[in-house]
């Protein structure tokens, strides 16, 4: 195993972020819409009214939409491990393609099957085998949700496998640890929660819009109600999974959580900074301030990442310098061990060929006590475990500011469209009508957190990503990266200007 | 009770579930075959639209058909996953560019304001019709033929030429099979047609275009069993796994296991059953008939390249990184694991029937697609 180039590591990684943040834009869609539709319909068989059943339709339409691009756009990531991750495929295939065959399995068929029922089988099957179809394009997309974030969270926090120097991959030793993994259940909620968040505010803020431009009003009005109490609902739970997902970083990759907060240097009782900018000289191990004009909330950071508010929180520095007071260790000894690691594998191989069994039982033996650091061996410097600190920190504040932000906002109009009249308040209706990007927005940074925080890792602490890619040359990646660019941008051009036709047609209008 | 099957055992029983799948895609696609044909069974737009709706309610089986087969591979043989997918590059990404484009055309084609218009998408259809299949029967193609790669000593996978994938569209004996199936899927889609629509311009167009495409089938496939029959086959040792070719391996796989044979008999005897029965005995029923037909021949090669110790993605360039699936499977554990999901298989299947019988049972009519109380595509 050796670094492959830069050139290739970059445009391999930035083909992945390409297409996954694509995919990204209609998953959250899916995920809360389905939902949204199934309550509806349910209304809809529930009291007969003929209205309810127009309004589930003109949702399902645009869901329809979304629905077809989202499955264009996640084709590629079911092979793209494959395609430019060949040896990241190999080395964890054994354990990393059982959740994407189950997700297979378990989900995409439901989903398939069932959405076929809910769009042509309105007058092919009985209202109850209809309403349960819908219901059941709402769970498959939901688990499909699941497995593919058990994947994910996997490389976040390896767990449930043992290595094989024999085969040179680590091989699934517990499928439970890795479904039921912690950093796994928690990524699962808090994606759902934030595809929940992004239905709601895309059926307030488009039954908004109708209502400020007078067409369907009463449908428009009764949408926003379905859409104003799933919304509070999923919001308030979105920020409670999201203490978790912090609460799961810290455990498991405090880099990613010191690159969140931009926190260098390690304190207890450590606050949050709610807002503020990053020193853009500062570096490792000096002494400059690392946020300007910030607001900080105290004992926050203790709180959120440890559930104690006078815990320690190591710092940047302290993880690659490391802090003997804390018990932390450097990123330069974890280096050390890992490259013990990497030669016992080269021993253990070399002994296999001439069957020295001897020699082959010793270089196990390191390697199994060295293996939890064997990616730190092909880091070049300590600081190569620093994740992109300002895109991280930008992209976590950007999100937690749009969440709560969310919060607010289903509060007042669940308020106003309760209690009140909100058709006459004009503002508010705007704010819903333009709150529909930020909810894309807020999803989007909060797959940077994830993703870029975990730089230099492709499966934390085992591989970087320097060595998981595809041996290949990078003109190819760049050729299929421009390709990716160019389709993904012309069908979200296409899907956008169909949607935003379907909405001026209306609610009545479609049928 | 998977625990206590050998390594052997599981690695078996997980390439059969991958033929299975295999046979069940090579039917689905007559979606593509279907695509294929707008143009050439419609005389008016009227009746181009209720092929494209016919398809359209069955084309998101196929995508998540071919969805599942990478991740079984992926899961089961984790080796061809990274070898080939990684390898291959220009190969797959054609194919799965092929499926992108065809996954927002059902929907996007008769929207208005959608960007490209109707004939962009169906363009798109067309597409992947034709060049996803013949790549695909390309790839399939290369588990006989051969691919460039090499396996270093962490079985990372290095390709020999930088084509990376595309050089298996220099070697005309790919194409056998590649255009076997172009034609296959059209014949499989009529017979579909014939079942789903009741209209009868359409019927008698395709039936006339079975009668056709099964002239054109015909030499091709027989070509490649010939070719497939006969060749060198690259087989290896069970105990040290070194592999070594053998003269028409393939053949002596059939004999020395009869029922494959005989399965692969039975599956191209029911397609030409279905064939005459449709066209002849201008029947509409053969859907059923020609499907478990495919299903039986395609997973009877399929089990004839993984089984008998044989070589089912031979390397060109270094013998011995070849991969079989003693070499190239997930560990005991995993397969075991794995094959407890698999028996949520036949519940699926068992839905899928139920949900197509319960839709199927009103047949696509004029009326229904110029309703307005209709989902459309």
């Amino acid at each position: 195993m050796e670094l492959m180039n830069t050139e290739l590591i970059d445009w391999s990684r930035a083909q992945f972020a390409l297409t996954a943040l694509y995919h990204f834009l209609f998953v959250p869609l899916t995920l809360g819409l389905s939902f949204i539709v199934a309550i509806m319909e349910t209304i809809y068989v529930k009291t007969g009214d003929q209205r309810w059943k127009t309004i589930t339709r003109f949702w399902m339409t645009l869901f329809a939409i979304n629905f077809a691009i989202g499955v264009a756009t996640g084709l590629i990531m079911e092979f793209e491990f494959g395609t430019n991750w060949a040896n990241y495929s190999w080395f964890v295939g054994d354990i990393f393609g059982a959740p994407l065959a189950v997700e297979g399995i378990l989900a995409f068929f439901m989903e398939s099957t069932f959405f076929a029922v809910m769009f042509f089988g309105w007058n092919k099957v009985s209202k109850g085998f209809h309403l349960v179809s819908t219901w059941l394009v709402a769970v498959g997309s939901n688990l499909s949700a699941f497995w593919i974030l058990v994947a994910n969270g996997w490389m976040q926090y390896p767990v449930g496998m043992e290595f094989n120097p024999d085969t040179v991959r680590n091989e699934m030793a517990s499928f439970w640890d890795v479904a039921l993994s912690p950093v796994a259940v928690a990524k699962f909620l808090h994606t759902i929660g934030s595809g929940y968040v992004i239905g709601a505010l895309f059926v307030i803020g488009i039954s908004a819009w109708m209502i400020l431009k007078g067409r369907d009003v009463l449908e428009a009005k009764r949408s926003m109600v379905v859409g104003a109490s799933f919304g509070l609902l999923v919001s308030i739970f979105l920020a409670v999974s999201g203490d978790e997902s912090a609460y799961q970083a810290a455990q498991h990759q405090p880099a990613k959580l010191a690159a969140m907060e931009g926190l260098y240097k390690g304190e207890e009782r450590a606050g949050i900074i709610a807002v503020g900018i990053l020193n853009p000289d500062k570096k490792i191990g000096d002494d400059l301030p690392a946020v300007y004009g910030d607001i900080e909330i105290p004992y926050a950071l203790s709180f959120l990442g440890y559930h104690d508010i006078h815990a320690f929180v190591p710092g940047l520095d302290d993880l690659v310098l490391g802090n003997e007071k804390y018990g932390i260790e450097g990123a330069a000894s974890k280096m050390e061990k890992g490259k013990i690691a990497i030669e016992a594998l080269q021993s253990y191989k070399d002994a296999k060929k001439i069957d020295d069994k001897i020699a082959m039982a010793e270089a196990r033996k390191l390697l199994d006590e060295y293996m939890p650091y064997f990616g730190y061996g092909y880091l070049e410097k300590p600081t190569d475990i620093v994740p992109p600190i300002a895109l991280t920190f930008y992209s976590f504040h950007i999100m937690v500011g749009l969440g709560v932000w969310f919060i607010i906002l289903f509060l007042i109009v669940l308020y106003l469209t309760m209690a009140n009249d909100i058709t006459r308040f004009k503002k508010i209706l705007w704010l819903s009508v333009w709150s529909i990007p930020l909810g894309y927005i807020a999803a989007e940074a909060g797959w940077v957190v994830a993703e870029v925080g975990r730089q230099p890792w492709a499966i934390q602490d085992l591989m970087p990503v320097g060595i998981a890619a595809t041996h290949i040359d990078a003109g190819n990646v760049k050729v299929s990266f421009w390709l990716f660019a160019v389709l993904f941008t012309v069908l979200l051009i296409a899907e956008i200007k169909i949607m935003l036709r379907q909405i001026a047609i209306g609610i009545k209008g479609g049928h | 009770m998977f625990e206590t099957l050998s390594l052997h055992a599981l690695q078996v029983y997980w390439w059969i579930i991958i033929s299975l799948l295999g046979g069940l895609f090579v039917f689905i696609m007559f979606i593509q075959g279907g695509q294929t044909l707008l143009n050439q069974l419609s005389a008016s737009d009227q009746e181009k639209s209720m092929l494209v709706n016919s398809l359209g309610r069955k084309w998101e089986l196929g995508f998540t058909t071919l969805v599942l087969f990478g991740g079984a591979l992926f899961a089961a043989f984790p080796k061809f996953y990274a070898t080939s997918f990684g390898g291959a590059y220009w190969l797959w990404l054609g194919i799965l560019f092929s499926f992108i484009i065809q996954a927002v055309s059902y929907e996007y084609r008769k929207k208005e304001s959608n960007f490209l218009g109707a004939k962009t998408y169906e363009t798109f259809l067309f597409i992947n019709g034709s060049v996803g299949t013949i790549l695909l029967g390309i790839a399939i193609s290369t588990f006989f033929s051969g691919a460039a790669f090499t396996l270093d000593d962490n079985n990372f996978v290095h390709w020999s030429v930088g084509t990376r994938g595309l050089e298996a569209l220099m070697e005309p004996l790919n194409y056998l099979l590649a255009i076997a199936m172009y034609f296959l899927v059209r014949i499989i889609a009529g017979m579909y047609f014939l079942n789903n629509i009741d209209h009868e311009p359409i019927r008698q167009r395709t039936r006339a275009m079975i009668k056709r495409n099964i002239v054109y089938f015909l030499p091709f496939f027989l070509g490649f069993v010939g070719w497939v029959l006969l060749k060198d086959g690259y087989t290896y040792h069970p105990e040290t796994l070194e592999v070594s070719l053998v003269s028409m391996h393939h053949l002596m796989t059939f004999l020395k296991m009869p029922y494959l044979a005989g399965m692969f008999l039975i599956g191209v005897v029911m397609v030409l059953v279905a064939v005459f029965n449709s066209v002849f005995r201008e029947k509409n029923c053969c859907i059923f008939t020609v499907g478990i037909g495919t299903v039986l021949t395609v997973m009877a090669l399929l089990l004839n390249v993984g089984l008998n110790n044989t070589i089912y993605y031979p390397s060109t360039t270094d013998m011995q990184s070849s991969l079989s699936i003693a070499n190239s499977a997930g560990s005991h554990y995993t397969l075991t694991a794995m094959s407890y999901a698999s028996l949520m298989v036949p519940f699926v299947l068992a839905y899928i029937a139920f949900v197509w019988h319960a839709m199927d049972k009103v047949k696509i009519t004029e009326e229904e697609i110029t309703s307005a109380d209709e989902h459309h595509y």
